[in-house]
């Protein structure tokens, strides 16, 4: 065999095997997904949206309790998340940059929060705020979800700020501009597209977890929207409800899990299409 | 000693003996710089690449100062004060003397907020004022009649020479007594490029210009006074059409004639 012949002989086996293995993970996310969207379209109704949990049993059952507490839980953290993390972003881009030792430490420190399995903040919630105060609580839900919510944005906001050329920061300054009104007048709005996706995907990102809720806002089978109290989450109320030994629990798992993934999905999407429009631009 | 004209017209700035060297360098990187800059006139700075051009424009507005560690010595007159004095107020130093960059830097908002950017920071809010303004240093930039019937459009849909134009319409909107150009054309075709200059020597009748190209025939077309740098000194400053047909200096002439840069 010639040196050309092997090289592309190589040159096929390397692609066989990669077509290969690709098409293994989509057939496998394709199967889930149409599980998913078999049994979620099956389970899902009106009574969903109009009824709080009930026991095993009850034609009048829904999810009303864990769609209104997931809102209320992701909504807040991200009432708190987004502003923490694009402040912090903006400071470690306009006034940290690069060079500065503090920066590079808040960046390196958000990374590893950032992979760090989210069960480790939720421990961490229950022994700072949880333990503490005595009971579960949508306080101390919305806690934990800040805290995996603000790395996301605030690295975004600081990569988005930092790709504004500096040129047109200088610009600014030319004018005679103070440096926050170049920040917030030039920069972010120049960065503003990128920013918004990094919030999309850190909502994106909170609205799936479950293990740090488990031990801080817990759950509730009936409304409850008192945030001193446990609250239901559309996530653990899956997680109950899904392995729990009733059927008519488990389909309102398949829809809870269905609503969950679609509203997850579309933040993607939202996200992926703002930034295609951008670079279209 | 380099050879630089005392010239008899009214100066807009005066540079005297002037040093400039950026955080970290060993060495100055501007040496003993003086020159006047004449008023109302457009003086131009050529030179090789990396001689200092930009390095000299960028000290007569402090851009300078918003990296940390670089330092000046010597002295810039303007208005009968050193700007280079700690107390020197940036922003005011700033709308006095405008910049515009070699590549366009259109702010990310509409063109009508492009060009009102300026106004609105020296407090400007009066709509009517702000709008007889925009129109007037757009009509100034020649840039008015592709832009008047659509100032709420994002600034970034214009083309590079029209950009440009825009950035120049916002530079002279506040209304400096000095505009500094670096390379200003070197990212535009050839038609825009000829605009802008037509526009330069238009401008001169109400500002004084400082203009760094690193194409001589620009400088031959558009300037009055040309320098000429080499590794950061200010070898010759002459009225343009002497210098570029009896230069003084050795170095200068080996330049126009093409023997090195
Ligand atoms: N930010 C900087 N830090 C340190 N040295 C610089 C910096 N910018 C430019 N220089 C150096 O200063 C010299 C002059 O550069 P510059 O003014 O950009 O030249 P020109 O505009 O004439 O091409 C060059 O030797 C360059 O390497
Ligand atoms: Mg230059």
């Amino acid at each position: 065999m010639t040196h050309t012949e092997k090289r592309i002989l190589t040159n096929k086996i390397v692609m066989v095997l990669s077509t290969l293995s690709a098409a293994i993970g989509i057939a496998f996310l394709l199967w889930i997904l149409s599980v998913l969207v078999i049994n979620g379209i099956e389970a899902i109704n009106w009574n969903i949206f109009i009824y709080e949990g009930a026991p095993p049993g009850y034609e009048q059952s829904g999810l009303k309790h864990a769609l209104i507490g997931q809102l209320l839980l992701v909504g807040i953290a991200t009432l708190i998340g987004v502003p923490l993390g694009i402040f912090g972003g903006t400071y470690l881009s306009e006034y940290g940059g690069l060079k500065s030792r503090l920066a590079n430490v808040i960046r390196d420190v958000s990374d590893i929060m950032m992979s760090a399995p989210s069960i480790v903040i939720g421990s961490f919630v229950y022994a700072i705020f949880v333990a503490p105060m005595g009971n579960f609580s949508g306080w101390a839900g919305i806690i934990a979800l800040t805290i995996i919510m603000v790395p996301v944005i605030l690295r975004t906001t600081d990569d988005m700020l930092q790709l504004v050329p500096s040129t047109l920061r200088e610009a600014a300054f030319a004018l005679g501009a103070p440096k926050y009104k170049v920040i917030l007048q030039v920069v972010i709005r120049g960065a503003k597209t990128g920013i918004l996706t990094g919030v999309l995907l850190g909502v994106a990102r909170v609205s799936g977890e479950t293990a740090p809720l488990l031990f801080t806002s817990f759950n509730d089978n009936f409304l409850n929207t008192d945030l001193s109290q446990p609250i239901a989450s559309l996530t653990v109320t899956m997680f109950n409800y899904a392995t729990s030994p009733y059927e008519d629990w488990q389909k309102l798992g398949w829809a809870a899990a269905f609503i969950l993934s679609m509203f997850i999905l579309g933040l993607n999407i939202l996200g992926r299409l703002i930034l295609i429009k951008r670079k279209r631009k | 000693m380099p050879t630089i004209i005392d010239i008899t017209e009214d100066k807009a700035i005066e540079v005297k003996n002037f040093e400039f060297t950026y955080a970290g360098s060993d060495e100055p990187n501007l040496k003993n710089i003086s020159m006047p800059i004449a008023k109302n006139r457009v003086t131009a700075l050529i030179g090789p690449s990396g001689c200092g051009k930009t390095t000299l424009l960028r000290s007569f507005n402090r851009m300078h100062d918003l990296y940390p560690g670089n330092s000046y010595a010597g002295e810039i007159l303007f208005e009968g004060r050193n700007i280079l004095q700690e107390k020197e107020d940036m922003i005011k130093l700033r709308t006095q003397i405008g910049m515009i960059f070699q590549k366009p830097t259109a702010f990310p908002m509409s063109i009508f907020d492009n060009v009102a950017y300026g106004l609105r920071l020296k407090g400007i809010k009066n709509k009517s004022e702000l709008a007889d303004r925009v129109e007037k240093a757009l009509k100034d930039a020649a840039i008015w009649k592709e832009t008047s019937a659509r100032l709420k459009h994002d600034a970034n849909g214009l083309s590079g020479g029209q950009q440009q134009r825009l950035c120049i319409a916002r530079a002279i909107a506040v209304e400096p007594e000095v505009l500094l150009f670096d390379e200003p054309t070197s990212a535009l075709d050839p038609i825009s490029t000829q605009g802008i200059e037509r526009l330069i020597i238009e401008l001169k009748e109400k500002v004084s210009i400082l203009i760094v190209t690193h194409n001589m025939q620009q400088a031959a077309r558009v300037s009055d006074y040309t320098g000429f740098m080499y590794l950061g000194d200010l070898i010759e400053l002459g009225r343009t059409e002497d210098l570029f047909v009896t230069p003084c200096e050795k170095l200068t002439e080996e330049y126009i004639t093409g023997k090195f840069g």
